[in-house]
This record gives C-alpha cells, sequence and structure tokens, in this order.
C-alpha cells in the first residue's frame, strides 16, 4: 500500500513539475502556444510518458500507448483513402457510374475491388470462405513474380565473385574470409553427417562466424536502440526545454 | 555483495544510460566521424550526376525510425537540391508521407526550389514489389498523381522520366524489408543505380549486396547520417549524437563485462 501511495505521489510529483515548467515557458514567450509550441509540450509529454514505463508499468504509460496506436491507426487510415482508395477506386470506378464526368467508369478495377472486400469478410462465419480467393491469388501472384527474381538477386548473384585473388592483398584476405565463412556455416548447418575429424573442425569454425555475426548485429542493435534515445532527449533538451541550439 | 551487485534494479542501469546520452549533449564535447567507404559511394555517385539529373528517393519509413533515418533523407536532399538535381520522392509505408513531404518541400524551399518543377513528391502506394514492376513499366501509370492531387504528366520535374530505368540514381532509405525489394524487382530487372540507408538493426543484412555490388552504396545507422553529414559539410543532429552515441557504447561494454565479471564471481563462491 505504502510503496502503491509512493508511486502515485511520484507521477503526481512529475505531472505537476512538467505543468510548472510549460507554465514557465510559455510566461516567458520561449514557447510559441499557437505556433509549434502546442506540438512540442504535446511531443515532450508523450515522450516521458513513454518513458515512465522505465520506472514501472503504470496508467499514463497505458494512455500514451493506445493514443499512439490509435493516431497511427487513423493517420494510416486517411493516407490510404486519400493516396489509394479515392483515386483508384472512388474516383475512377463509382463516381463515373453516378456522374457524368466525361471519363468512363473502369470496370477492371472492380475485380481487385472484390478481391480486397472478400478479405474483410473473414469476420462474418458464414462467407468467411470467399477471402480464401483473395488469400488464393495473393498467394499464387506472389511466388510467381517473387520466386524467379529472389533465385536470381538473392542466390545467384550472391554466388558469382570476380576472382578469389585481387591485385588488393586485404580484398584478396576478405575474399578468403567470405568463402571459409560460407562454407563453415553452411557445414555446420549440414547434419547428415556427424560433426567429427575435418567436418567437426570445419563446422567449429562456423560456429566462430555465426558467434561474430550475432555479436555484430547486437552491436547494431544496440546502436540503434540508443539512436531512438539520443533523438528523443535532442528533441526534449532542444526543442523543448531550449537547452541546445 | 557479489549478490547484490548481480540483482541491482535495473533502473539505476537506465538511470546511467540515460545520464551517459543526456551529459554528453549539453557537454557539447564532438568526437570525430570520419566517413567510410561505402557512405563516400552515395556522396560521390551524387556529386558527378550532372545539373537536372534525376534522383528518386524513397523514403519507406515511419515516425518509429525518423531518429535514424530522417537525418540521412535531409543530408541527401541538402546535397541534391546543392547539385541542382531534380528529387522526386515515394513511398511504400503510409507513416513515412509526413516526414517525406515535409523534409522535400521545406529544404526544396531553403535552396529556392520550386515544387513540381524541382522536386514532386509522388506519395505513397501500397503493393511493394507491384508497385515497382509499375514504375518500371510505366511510372505515370503507378503514380497517376501527385501526393497533392496534381497529374504527373503535366509535371515539369518528370520531363523525361517514363519508367524507372530513366532515373539517374535511386536511394532507398528503410527500416523494413524494403531495399531487398528494391534491388529483386527494381535494380535487377530495370538495370539503374542503387544506393541505400538503413536503421542500423538491417544494417549487417545490406553488406552482402554492396559486396555484390547489387548495392552501390549504404548509409547505416546515425553513424551513417553523421558521415554523410561530414561528407557535406553540414554537421547537425546526427554528428550531435555520434558523441553520445559513442559514450553509451562505452557504457554497454563496461555493463557486460560488469555482468560476466559478476557472474564468474557468484559461480566460484557457490
Amino acid at each position: 500500500m505504502i510503496k502503491k501511495n509512493r508511486d502515485i505521489y511520484i507521477i503526481f510529483s512529475i505531472f505537476i513539475l512538467f505543468f510548472i515548467v510549460n507554465i514557465v515557458y510559455l510566461s516567458l514567450g520561449w514557447l510559441d502556444l499557437w505556433g509549434n509550441g502546442l506540438g512540442i509540450i504535446t511531443g515532450a509529454a508523450f515522450t516521458l510518458a513513454m518513458y515512465s514505463f522505465l520506472y514501472k508499468d503504470n496508467p499514463v504509460f497505458k494512455i500514451a500507448e493506445n493514443l499512439f496506436v490509435g493516431v497511427a491507426m487513423g493517420y494510416w487510415i486517411v493516407i490510404t483513402w486519400f493516396n489509394i482508395l479515392k483515386p483508384d477506386v472512388f474516383e475512377t470506378l463509382i463516381v463515373p457510374i453516378f456522374k457524368d464526368t466525361g471519363k468512363a467508369p473502369q470496370f477492371t478495377i472492380l475485380f481487385p475491388t472484390l478481391l480486397g472486400i472478400f478479405m474483410l469478410l473473414r469476420f462474418s462465419k458464414k462467407l468467411a470462405w470467399l477471402s480464401r480467393w483473395s488469400f488464393a491469388f495473393i498467394v499464387g501472384l506472389g511466388a510467381g513474380i517473387t520466386i524467379p527474381n529472389f533465385i536470381h538477386a538473392f542466390i545467384l548473384k550472391q554466388l558469382t565473385f570476380d576472382s578469389l585473388f585481387s591485385t588488393s592483398i586485404p580484398v584478396s584476405i576478405n575474399n578468403f574470409l567470405v568463402l571459409l565463412g560460407v562454407v563453415s556455416v553452411l557445414i555446420y548447418f549440414f547434419f547428415s553427417v556427424e560433426h567429427k575429424g575435418v567436418v567437426g573442425g570445419v563446422s567449429v569454425i562456423g560456429v566462430w562466424f555465426l558467434m561474430i555475426a550475432f555479436g555484430a548485429s547486437f552491436g547494431y542493435t544496440v546502436m540503434a536502440r540508443m539512436s531512438l534515445l539520443i533523438g528523443r532527449i535532442q528533441f526534449l533538451i532542444r526543442d523543448w526545454l531550449g537547452l541546445l541550439q | 555483495m557479489i549478490e547484490r551487485l548481480i540483482n541491482i534494479d535495473r533502473r539505476f542501469i537506465f538511470l546511467l544510460v540515460a545520464m551517459a546520452v543526456t551529459i554528453p549533449l549539453l557537454a557539447k564535447f564532438n568526437l570525430p566521424v570520419r566517413a567510410t567507404k561505402d557512405v563516400e559511394s552515395i556522396y560521390y555517385k551524387i556529386d558527378s550526376l550532372p545539373k537536372n539529373s534525376h534522383i528518386l528517393i524513397a523514403f519507406d519509413y515511419d515516425p518509429a525510425s525518423k531518429e535514424e533515418l530522417q537525418p540521412m533523407a535531409d543530408a541527401l536532399l541538402h546535397h541534391c537540391y546543392r547539385k541542382d538535381i531534380k528529387v522526386v520522392g515515394m513511398t511504400l509505408n503510409p507513416g513515412g508521407t509526413g516526414l517525406a513531404v515535409s523534409a522535400i518541400e521545406s529544404i526544396g524551399k531553403e535552396y529556392g526550389k520550386t515544387k513540381g518543377t524541382d522536386f514532386v513528391f509522388l506519395g505513397y502506394k501500397t503493393g511493394v514489389e507491384l508497385v515497382m514492376i509499375n514504375m518500371g513499366e510505366n511510372i505515370f501509370s503507378a503514380f497517376p498523381e501527385d501526393f497533392h492531387g496534381n497529374a504527373t504528366i503535366d509535371l515539369p520535374v518528370l520531363n523525361g522520366i517514363d519508367s524507372l530505368e530513366d532515373f539517374d540514381y535511386v536511394v532507398d532509405l528503410a527500416s523494413g524489408s524494403s531495399i531487398e525489394a528494391w534491388i529483386a524487382f527494381g535494380k535487377e530487372k530495370y538495370g539503374f543505380d542503387l544506393g541505400a540507408g538503413c536503421t542500423a538493426v538491417i544494417g549487417p543484412d545490406m553488406y552482402p549486396f554492396l559486396q555484390s555490388k547489387q548495392l552501390n552504396g549504404l548509409m547505416s545507422g546515425l553513424r551513417g547520417a553523421a558521415e554523410y553529414e561530414i561528407l557535406i559539410d553540414r554537421e547537425s543532429t546526427a554528428v550531435a549524437g555520434m558523441s553520445p552515441q559513442s559514450v553509451v557504447h562505452v557504457l554497454v561494454v563496461l555493463f557486460v563485462l560488469f555482468g560476466n565479471t559478476m557472474y564468474f564471481m557468484s559461480k566460484r563462491k557457490r
């Protein structure tokens, strides 16, 4: 009970502090409410609300999280309407049917539109079977387009290399390492032969390559996550608090 | 004592990370950033393009990756406008429209560029691979109107452009798997030069495409953006973010060493 009260006091104190800071900044004219000030204050509030989760899960975080999902979905719907549904379906098929726009309605659009509507019928128990037509079309089309292009771009192109030995020694060493890495990792994942003797030795080299690759991925992931934090803190201390120029 | 250190409150670690980011930003100390060959390849490619060449920039990211990819987009746009290159923007991510249109138009304004004549933002289309194939056949069929509803066929900025192969250079700024799609369905099919910028998370997966020359250059994460800012001699948010980045990396290495030392010490004690 004492702990719960302490959490409420902490959240309430931060809220009051945030309110005071904004009032001071607005009254001193450091933030222009009707310029970009309202957007900055809202952004700062939501940034702090999101990071409040690091202390503990709390209602402020939950509100911000749900608002983020809702706003993002609303934005996606508006963009999809104005960029796709309105120009490609509404104005080319539906409007010309009911109004003389000087353009004939494009009935070919009916086919993809219907397939799109069929996908939404998964919500109906009686008509859900129609969605399989849409999925069958997507899977068939996707496989037909993707398989030959992927084989060409990601397998055949990756298999070709000019020469193992280059005029530059570092490039030759790099080429050799790439070849060694690919072969040893493939042997590590080849389970039809027992990993003993030469095969066992090469598969151990493969494990080393895998560990180095995982380490590189981890390093890059840390960099990515920290970049997001740096960006948010830059926003708070530069755009909101004006401590940085 | 060891047990206490192993079970340290995770919030203490968060606090140290926050301090490691905030203090270098406020102290404004700069560590040197040197451009790598992969980022230079993009810079030199754009720098070698003659006036009025056409570049297509795909803003395939949303606000969740803004901190890493928007500085790249800004730096690229500054470079293109300085070189009087015509910029055509588009996105395959609906969340990217706002970021893309504001960057293209606000930076274009700084250089006195005109919408529709010097730059255009085509907007968002769904379908990823199908959009690329459609653009490869006929760009006006894929995007009959730009983001603001103007007929693309009438836009002077697209004079001389019929399909993807007419672009002098294409750059994909991606937070997802769109770079692979641009390689398979764009570069390999229509033969244009392709550069890419991506989040650091997917950076390691992109290096094989550099070696196979399917990408001519790569900017990876905030560091890639900082390197490009250095190359165009316009240090901004990405360069400012590199000092805290380095401090935090040192801190993470210390955490890893500390965690492992404590683990082995506690094991020996048992």
